[in-house]
């Protein structure tokens, strides 16, 4: 497939933002519960909550960029029933009212208690809006990578890993970015976001290489025998019908030269995974936040990478009808 | 249940691209706008056709043989682009099975091309909204036409008749009879679309003549190992009576 800039900018900046809400929400849990200690509401909360909607936003005018037809994109609430992208465009603005609600509530310390247990634990009303933004951020993330994985001939994204990896990803830049926020503004928080950090990044780096090793061992259901229906085991094209190109010639492939498309796949891999992990632990020895940063975008720019491989690995069967002009 | 479809016949079509022409004439003169085309005389022409002939060499030289394939959307009895659609633009008729789109609900989204493994789907550079194949739908039920021209323009246009129109649910039509006596079958069966139109395979009629067939078996000359007697000389009873 061929990786449009728009929806590679939409579904990992979505994922930022709904790593860092997740980030938040497991923060402020733990403290509710004293685990952690707990964090000033305004300057924490309300400004990390700031940050991931944001990028949730970012994210949304991205899409836009995709759309032929932005201004009717309202419609594409309408079919919930059977699309997933249409859950997609449902899910997000609920996500988006969820982390704006909990942000404005922690931004104008407008947060209420419900709830003291006798050891002192508290709960905030804030937590429970973030509960629900939680199940939203997660909603979110299936139905974010269902819009792939149901497409069952694009046998590349056909596996729950396809969600499993979104998720991971997702949350991984997230809690990453949310390390350096907390270096910035909640220091004692700082490495308990890093360690999550690290165990969420190396679960997605088990689960992405899970996904290269299925697809390096794909067999295409479709053939060029099945498309056409001819029983020869040499059939070749000749014409596609026509000398210029097409929506079919455009939209289906990759166009990267083989190197360039091998090469993508180590980058990402490089960029992702070590790198940041590496920045990660420079700069939580050393409370450094613009190491944390660096980190952050290191694995954001390797996000980028990841999911390009994704659509340029995605072989359509389409593509069997236009092998040649 | 009715179900519109075409039915090609491989071993008929020349790879003409009349069907193509056709198609692209009346569909870009329609009530639903043009059909893009953009540079068409100049360098990267492009533009948008719901029907494409496409041709294959199949086999190995010397024995090869030339295959021409005309491709539009196939009607999915299945269709996996509908349920993707996330505003309903994308819909399957009941009443006749065509699978349409509404132009003005469509968001340009794409998603229902990727979710076609036929690839018959085409978004409209200009009017930025998807387009495929409609079976002529403003023209099958246009009852200002004479009953003979209310068909596909692709299968008006076919100068071989390779391109037949008609219902498949019903088992005695003209198309139902020649998918089940011509072998007719589906693209891509293992996806489970169903795709409603069918191809008919290229066929070869050849003579099977066995060596018995060129000797007569049972001819009596040879049975009874004698030939006819030779002429004789004196006169015959035919020389010397007058019957
Ligand atoms: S051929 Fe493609 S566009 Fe047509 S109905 Fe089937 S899946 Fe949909
Ligand atoms: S491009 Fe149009 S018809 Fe296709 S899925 Fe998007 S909105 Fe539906």
């Amino acid at each position: 497939m061929h990786p449009a800039f728009s929806v590679i900018f939409l579904t990992t900046l979505i994922g930022v933002g709904q790593g860092m809400f997740l980030a938040l929400f497991t923060g402020q849990s733990y403290s509710a519960v004293e685990l952690l200690p707990m964090q000033d509401s305004h300057n924490f909360y309300g400004n990390g909550a700031i940050i991931a909607l944001l990028f949730l936003i970012g994210g949304l005018i991205a899409s836009f960029f995709h759309l032929g037809r932005p201004e009717r994109a309202w419609r594409a609430a309408s079919q919930w029933r059977t699309s997933w992208l249409s859950r997609e465009v449902i899910v997000l603005p609920i996500l988006m009212f969820f982390v704006f609600v909990y942000g404005v509530m922690h931004y104008f310390d407008l947060d209420a208690t419900l709830f003291t247990a006798d050891t002192g634990a508290q709960l905030e009303l804030s937590l429970v809006i973030a509960t629900f933004g939680m199940i939203a951020t997660f909603a979110l993330f299936i139905c974010t990578g269902m819009i792939y994985a149901c497409l069952k001939f694009l046998q590349e994204w056909a596996s729950p890993l396809t969600v499993i990896n979104y998720t991971l990803f997702g949350t991984a830049s997230g809690f990453m970015l949310a390390t350096a926020f907390a270096n910035h503004s909640a220091p004692e928080l700082m490495r308990f976001y890093g360690i999550w950090t690290t165990i969420i990044t190396l679960a997605a780096l088990a689960t992405r290489v899970a996904s290269l090793i299925r697809n390096s061992r794909l067999k295409a259901k479709s053939t060029l025998q099945t498309a056409l229906g001819v029983r020869h085991n040499r059939i070749q094209q000749k014409s596609m019908g026509f000398m210029g190109g097409s929506v079919n010639t455009r939209d289906f492939f990759h166009h990267a030269s083989l190197v360039v498309f091998k090469s993508i796949k180590w980058i990402f891999l490089v960029l992702v995974f070590p790198l940041p992990l590496l920045l990660l632990w420079i700069g939580m020895n050393d409370s450094n936040t613009n190491m944390l940063l660096a980190a952050f975008v290191v694995q954001y720019v390797g996000l980028i990478a990841e999911r390009w491989f994704f659509f340029a690995q995605a072989n359509h069967p389409q593509n069997l009808y236009y092998q040649t002009v | 249940m009715t179900q519109l479809a075409l039915v090609i016949d491989l071993n008929v079509c020349v790879g003409c691209h009349a069907c193509v022409t056709s198609c692209k004439e009346w569909n870009t003169s329609g009530s639903a706008g043009f059909m893009t085309d953009e540079n068409p005389y100049g360098k990267d022409p492009t533009g948008t056709f719901f029907n494409r002939v496409q041709t294959y060499e199949v086999g190995e030289f010397p024995s090869t043989e030339t295959l021409h394939f005309p491709k539009s959307c196939l009607h999915c009895e299945d269709p996996p682009c509908v349920p993707v659609c996330p505003t309903g633009a994308s819909y399957k008729r009941k009443e006749d099975g065509i699978v349409l789109v509404d132009y003005d609900k469509c968001i340009g989204c794409r998603y229902c091309s990727w979710a076609c493994p036929y690839g018959v789907r085409e978004i409209d550079e200009t009017q930025k909204v998807m387009k495929k194949c409609t079976l002529c739908v403003d023209r099958i039920y246009d009852e200002s036409l004479p009953e003979s021209e209310r068909k596909p323009a692709c299968v008006l246009a076919c100068p071989t008749n390779a391109r037949l129109f008609g219902d498949v649910h019903d088992s005695e039509s003209e198309v139902s009879v020649t998918i089940r006596e011509e072998g007719g079958y589906q693209l891509m069966p293992e996806w489970g679309t169903k795709p409603a139109n069918h191809y008919l395979p290229r066929r070869k009629t050849r003579m099977h003549i066995h060596e018995d067939e060129l000797q007569r078996a049972d001819n009596p000359l040879k049975k009874e190992q004698r030939g006819p007697s030779a002429p004789v000389s004196e006169p015959t009873l035919d020389d010397s009576t007058s019957w």
